[in-house]
C-alpha cells in the first residue's frame, strides 16, 4: 500500500514538470473543447426547443438552463480553488498555485453569470431585479470572496506570497459554501428551495432535468477547456519570465 | 501563559501610550453614525427604523479601521520574527494580538454604542440587546480582522485590500447582530439571533488563529 502511494506520488511528481504540464494541457484541450461544443449544442437545443414551457412560468423558465448550471459551477470552482490551495500549502508544489490562479477568474465569471441571469429571471417572476434574501445575498458574498481572492493574489511583489495567502483565504471562505447551499432550507426565502439535489430524488420532470444536466455537462467541459488554456499559458509565462531573468543575469555578468 | 499575557500587555501599553488609537476609532464611529441623520433627515421614526443597522454597520467599519496596524509595525521592525521564534505558539500570538485589539477598540465601542443609539432614536428597550450583540460580535470581528491583517502583511494597498477580504467574511456578524437588535426593537425574541452570533464568534475563535498563524509564517518566510 505504502509502495503504491509512493509510486503514485513519484508518477505525479514526474507529470508536474513544466514541460510535461504544457504537453498534457495541449493533449486534453481538444477533448475538453469538443465535449463542451457537443454538450452545449445538445443542451441548448433540448433546453430552448425540445423542453416544455413551465405551467406557471411559461417560456421564461428556460433561463434556468443557464442560471442553475452557472450557480453550481460558481460553487464548484470555489471549492476546486480551495482544494488546490490546500494541496499547494501542504505539498508546496507551485503547479497547484498555477492551477488555482488559472481557475479563479473563470469561477468568478460563472458566479457573475448566475447573478445576472437570476436578475433577468427575477424581474418577470418576482417583479424585482434584486431582493435581499438569503440565497441571493450569500451568492453575492461568494462573488465578493472571489474579488478578495483575486485582489490578494495580485497584491504582493512576490507572486508566491500572493498565491499562498490567497490559498488560506480560499480555505477560510469555504464556510460560505454550505450556507449558500442550505440558505433556501434554513430561511424562508423568495428563492425556490432545492429541487435537484435533495432527499428523495429530484422533484423536477425528466423532460426538464435532462437538458439541465446536459447544460451542466457543457458548463463543466467549458470550465475545463478554459482552465487548461489558462493553466498552460500561466506555466509558459512563468518559464518565459524565468528565462528572461536568466538572460538578464548572463548579460550583466 | 506568561508570554501570552506579556504580548497582550505590550500591545495594550502601545495602544495606550500611542494615545490616539482608541480615540480615533471612537471618534470615527460617533461621527460616522452622526452623518446618517444629516443625510436622511431628522425624522425620528425613520431614524429609529434604521438605527440598529446603522450602528452595527458603523461598528464593523470602525473595527476594520484599526486593523491594518495590528501586525504591521511589528513586521516592519522585525519584532514579529522574534515573537514567532519565541516560546509562544504563533496561534497563541494571534489570539493575544486579537484580544489586545478587542480590548483597545471593541470594548470601548460597546460602551459608546448605546449613546450612538440615542442619536438615532433607538428605542430604550433595544439598548441592552445592542450592547450584548456587540459584546458577542466584536470579538469575532477582531479575530476575522487579525486574519485579514496577517494575510495582507506587506501587500500593496493593504488597507483597501483588508476591507475587500474581511467585509464579506464579516457580513454574517452584521446580519445577525443587527437582526437581534431589530427583533428586540419590535418586541420579538432576540435570543436566537444572539445565539447564532455567539456561534459565529466561537467558530471564528476556532478557525482564525490557525489561518492567521499560517499567514504570519508565510509573511516572515
Amino acid at each position: 500500500m505504502g509502495k503504491a502511494i509512493a509510486a503514485m506520488g513519484g508518477f505525479l511528481q514526474r507529470q508536474a514538470q513544466p514541460a510535461r504540464v504544457v504537453d498534457l494541457c495541449g493533449r486534453f484541450l481538444p477533448f475538453a473543447f469538443a465535449l463542451a461544443v457537443i454538450c452545449l449544442a445538445a443542451g441548448l437545443i433540448s433546453a430552448l426547443v425540445l423542453s416544455p414551457p413551465d405551467y406557471q412560468q411559461g417560456e421564461s423558465v428556460r433561463i434556468m438552463y443557464v442560471h442553475v448550471p452557472a450557480a453550481w459551477m460558481g460553487l464548484f470552482v470555489y471549492a476546486f480553488i480551495a482544494a488546490l490551495g490546500g494541496v499547494g500549502l501542504v505539498g508546496g508544489h507551485p503547479l497547484a498555485f498555477h492551477a488555482a490562479r488559472a481557475a479563479a477568474p473563470v469561477g468568478a465569471g460563472f458566479t457573475a453569470a448566475c447573478l445576472v441571469s437570476g436578475s433577468l429571471w427575477g424581474k418577470p417572476m418576482w417583479g424585482a431585479w434584486w431582493v435581499w434574501d438569503a440565497r441571493l445575498t450569500s451568492m453575492l458574498l461568494l462573488l465578493f470572496l472571489y474579488f478578495g481572492h483575486a485582489a490578494l493574489t495580485r497584491a504582493f511583489d512576490d507572486p508566491r506570497r500572493g498565491d499562498k495567502a490567497a490559498a488560506v483565504l480560499a480555505l477560510v471562505g469555504c464556510v460560505n459554501l454550505p450556507v449558500i447551499k442550505f440558505s433556501v432550507d434554513w430561511w424562508n426565502t423568495l428563492h425556490q428551495p432545492a429541487s435537484v439535489f435533495k432527499m428523495g430524488g429530484p422533484a423536477i420532470d425528466p423532460s426538464m432535468l435532462l437538458p439541465l444536466l446536459l447544460m451542466l455537462g457543457a458548463f463543466k467541459a467549458l470550465f475545463f477547456t478554459l482552465w487548461l488554456m489558462r493553466l498552460r499559458s500561466s506555466v509558459v509565462a512563468a518559464r518565459l519570465r524565468a528565462a528572461a531573468a536568466r538572460a538578464r543575469g548572463a548579460a550583466w555578468r | 501563559m506568561t508570554a501570552f499575557l506579556a504580548v497582550v500587555r505590550r500591545d495594550l501599553l502601545l495602544a495606550y501610550r500611542d494615545g490616539a488609537g482608541t480615540w480615533t476609532v471612537l471618534g470615527f464611529f460617533v461621527i460616522a453614525v452622526a452623518v446618517f441623520p444629516l443625510g436622511l433627515g431628522p425624522e425620528p421614526q425613520l431614524l429609529a427604523r434604521v438605527a440598529a443597522g446603522v450602528v452595527w454597520a458603523m461598528a464593523l467599519l470602525a473595527a476594520l479601521l484599526s486593523l491594518d496596524t495590528l501586525f504591521d509595525a511589528d513586521w516592519r521592525d522585525g519584532s514579529l520574527e522574534l515573537l514567532l521564534s519565541g516560546e509562544l505558539a504563533p496561534e497563541a500570538l494571534v489570539l493575544a494580538k486579537a484580544l489586545a485589539h478587542w480590548l483597545a477598540s471593541g470594548l470601548p465601542l460597546i460602551v459608546v454604542a448605546p449613546l450612538a443609539g440615542v442619536l438615532l432614536h433607538l428605542p430604550g428597550n433595544a439598548a441592552p440587546t445592542l450592547a450584548v450583540s456587540l459584546l458577542l460580535g466584536t470579538p469575532a470581528l477582531s479575530l476575522l480582522g487579525a486574519l485579514g491583517a496577517a494575510l495582507a502583511l506587506g501587500a500593496r494597498r493593504g488597507a483597501a485590500l483588508l476591507a475587500v477580504m474581511v467585509l464579506p467574511l464579516a457580513v454574517p456578524v452584521l446580519i445577525f447582530g443587527a437582526g437581534a437588535v431589530e427583533s428586540a426593537m419590535l418586541g420579538l425574541a432576540a435570543g436566537p439571533g444572539l445565539l447564532i452570533l455567539g456561534g459565529i464568534a466561537l467558530m471564528a475563535l476556532a478557525v482564525c488563529p490557525f489561518a492567521a498563524a499560517a499567514a504570519l509564517r508565510q509573511a516572515v518566510e
